[in-house]
């Protein structure tokens, strides 16, 4: 009788757990498949989409730092059309729900991108305005409200999906980002994708990455990430995916009670590649010791009292 | 080969060079040569498992030849009998059986003799000369003696066979010993295996080589590990580890 207790309504989207895997840690879901069965996920976030293909970054990508990671991986993904006819018929047969993630470089190719997905059967599309790691478009529509207006505002003119929209951490404002991407129509908000952040190699004394600066995160990013989903689940309507740092059942709790509706799981994915499983057995035992019924008796909970 | 994620218990975790340890795990693995496993003997840090090749196989166990590198191979230096290590693999595109024929160099440098023990066992079948390459100490080229025809040592010091690279071994073995190799499989440092990759293709010998990389999941769904080849960029975990060595783009 789980399902009962962890079921959760996103976006008019029934999740069978409140627990998905984030965007570009799980790929399209089917090499993860291999280790555990994911149709006892919620949901996957696939790795970020773009029109046309993309080779991502090139130099080192992956660097491991106090409490987490950091990436330069730069979007790198098939493109739209591959997904659509290589991998999509793939990851439905996972029976979990699809979340697409969406990137661009610009404006344009985000509309295109979202038209594109529009006569799919992908169940939700998460616009990703904050990959750290393209050098145009990607975040730079996810540091000023007013840009994430524009981008939300035309992208939902055409979209047909539940549109959620990925902020970034690096936001200058991110409450406000956050009403304004609802002003402009989106369904739901998920944060935070990385920080912005960088790291040095001292010996060759020049920066690790290329790119000089690369995306955090890894339990490291929680306590502010937390922070960020209860200033934002406090000043608007929509429903709020957790994401930062999530390693265990008692992390998912927190952002629940924080006023998160479902939580992605990034990282911690590869710390252990089960470890998704982890988290929804262990909120369902918390539940029962707390004799909680239902993920909504929690949701905001800390803002109740 | 499905890749599963396990738990093991150390039988042993033996020193055999300086810096250079070999893990075994109790159990009953399976896995082809060039293959890797993502190991993780730790709870919260470092963040990531670390992807160490096969280095043998027995009927109860698998064995693991690393050097201590940094955080993660250190905590794997400090594992006695009876702890428990977590496991994901066999992972990966290891070297292809099929495409292997004839006579055979195998060429390692340093700690690329790791998957190279258990290719030699695999191989034992054809006619194998073995190349090691050592920056001073020299370690399971006595392991590998007997599945192989000939071995041939080099170190950078001279305390130990040739002294200079084994790329010399392998390019006098052509070019002065009339040694004539159908097919070479390498594992190395990239400037050691871009430099084999030379002179197979000056000799025109199909060569393959195992590519190292940091990686996250290991299973081809990050993409943190890729390495550029002349099809692309393609997945060092996934695609990988084993490519033939004239699609390579190296770095060095």
């Amino acid at each position: 009788m789980w399902y009962l207790m962890l079921d959760v309504d996103v976006c008019g989207v029934r999740l069978k757990n409140p627990v998905i895997a984030a965007s570009g840690t799980f790929g399209f879901g089917e090499e993860y498949n291999q280790i555990f069965d994911v149709s006892r996920l919620g949901g996957i976030a696939t790795k970020g989409l773009t029109l046309n293909v993309k080779e991502g970054n090139d130099g080192q990508r992956i660097y491991e730092t106090r409490g987490g990671i950091l990436n330069s991986v730069g979007l790198q993904n098939p493109g739209i059309e591959k997904f659509i006819g290589e991998e999509l018929p793939k990851i439905r047969k996972l029976n979990t729900v699809i979340i697409a993630n969406l990137g661009g470089e610009t404006v344009d190719e985000y509309i295109k991108g979202a038209e594109r997905l529009n006569d799919t059967d992908v169940d939700i599309i998460e616009l990703n305005i904050s990959c750290p790691n393209v050098k145009s478009g990607g975040m730079a529509f996810g540091i000023k409200s007013k840009d994430a207006y524009f981008v939300v505002s035309r992208v939902r003119k055409v979209c047909k999906k539940p549109l959620i929209v990925k902020l970034s951490p690096n936001a200058e404002d991110i409450v406000d980002m956050a009403i304004k991407c609802a002003e402009a129509g989106a369904d739901g908000i998920s944060l935070v994708n990385t920080f912005k952040a960088m790291a040095v190699d001292i010996k060759k004394r020049r920066p690790i990455f290329d790119n000089i600066t690369a995306g955090l995160s890894g339990p490291c990013i929680k306590p502010i990430a937390l922070r960020m989903v209860y200033e934002v689940a406090g000043a608007v309507d929509i429903p709020v995916i957790g994401i930062g740092g999530i390693t265990c059942a008692e992390d998912a709790i927190e952002f629940i009670m924080a006023g998160a509706s479902c939580i992605e799981v990034g990282t911690a994915n590869f710390t252990k590649p089960n470890i998704c499983l982890n988290i929804i057995d262990g909120m369902e035992d918390f539940m029962n010791k707390e004799n909680i019924k239902s993920i909504e008796e929690i949701k905001g909970i800390i803002r109740r009292k | 080969m499905q890749p599963v994620y396990t738990k093991g218990e150390v039988l042993k975790n033996i020193k055999v060079s300086k810096g250079i340890y070999k893990l075994s795990i109790k159990g009953d693995y399976n896995a082809n040569m060039g293959q890797f496993y993502m190991i993780k003997a730790w709870d919260e840090e470092p963040i990531l498992p670390r992807p160490l090749s096969v280095h043998d196989v027995d009927k109860d166990s698998i064995h693991f030849l690393y050097e201590v590198k940094g955080k993660g191979t250190e905590r794997l230096r400090d594992l006695n009998k009876g702890d428990i290590i977590e496991l994901t693999g066999p992972l990966g595109n290891g070297f292809d059986r099929l495409k292997i024929k004839g006579r055979v160099a195998v060429v390692s440098g340093g700690i690329g003799i790791a998957p190279m023990l258990y290719a030699a066992k695999t191989l034992k079948d054809l006619e194998v000369d073995f190349y090691a390459g050592f920056r001073d100490e020299i370690y399971v080229t006595c392991d590998i003696k007997q599945y192989v025809k000939n071995v041939y040592i080099s170190t950078d010091s001279g305390t130990y066979g040739h002294k200079g690279y084994v790329t010399d071994c392998l390019s006098e073995s052509l070019r002065v010993g009339g040694k004539k190799y159908d097919t070479v499989l390498c594992c190395g440092p990239e400037i050691m295996m871009k430099k084999v990759v030379d002179i197979c293709e000056t000799n025109e010998i199909p060569v393959y080589v195992s590519l190292e990389s940091s990686m996250a999941c290991g299973l081809g769904a990050c993409l943190v590990c890729t390495c550029t080849t002349n099809k692309g960029k393609k997945r060092v975990c996934k695609d990988g580890p084993v490519f033939l060595g004239e699609d390579v783009v190296f770095n060095a």
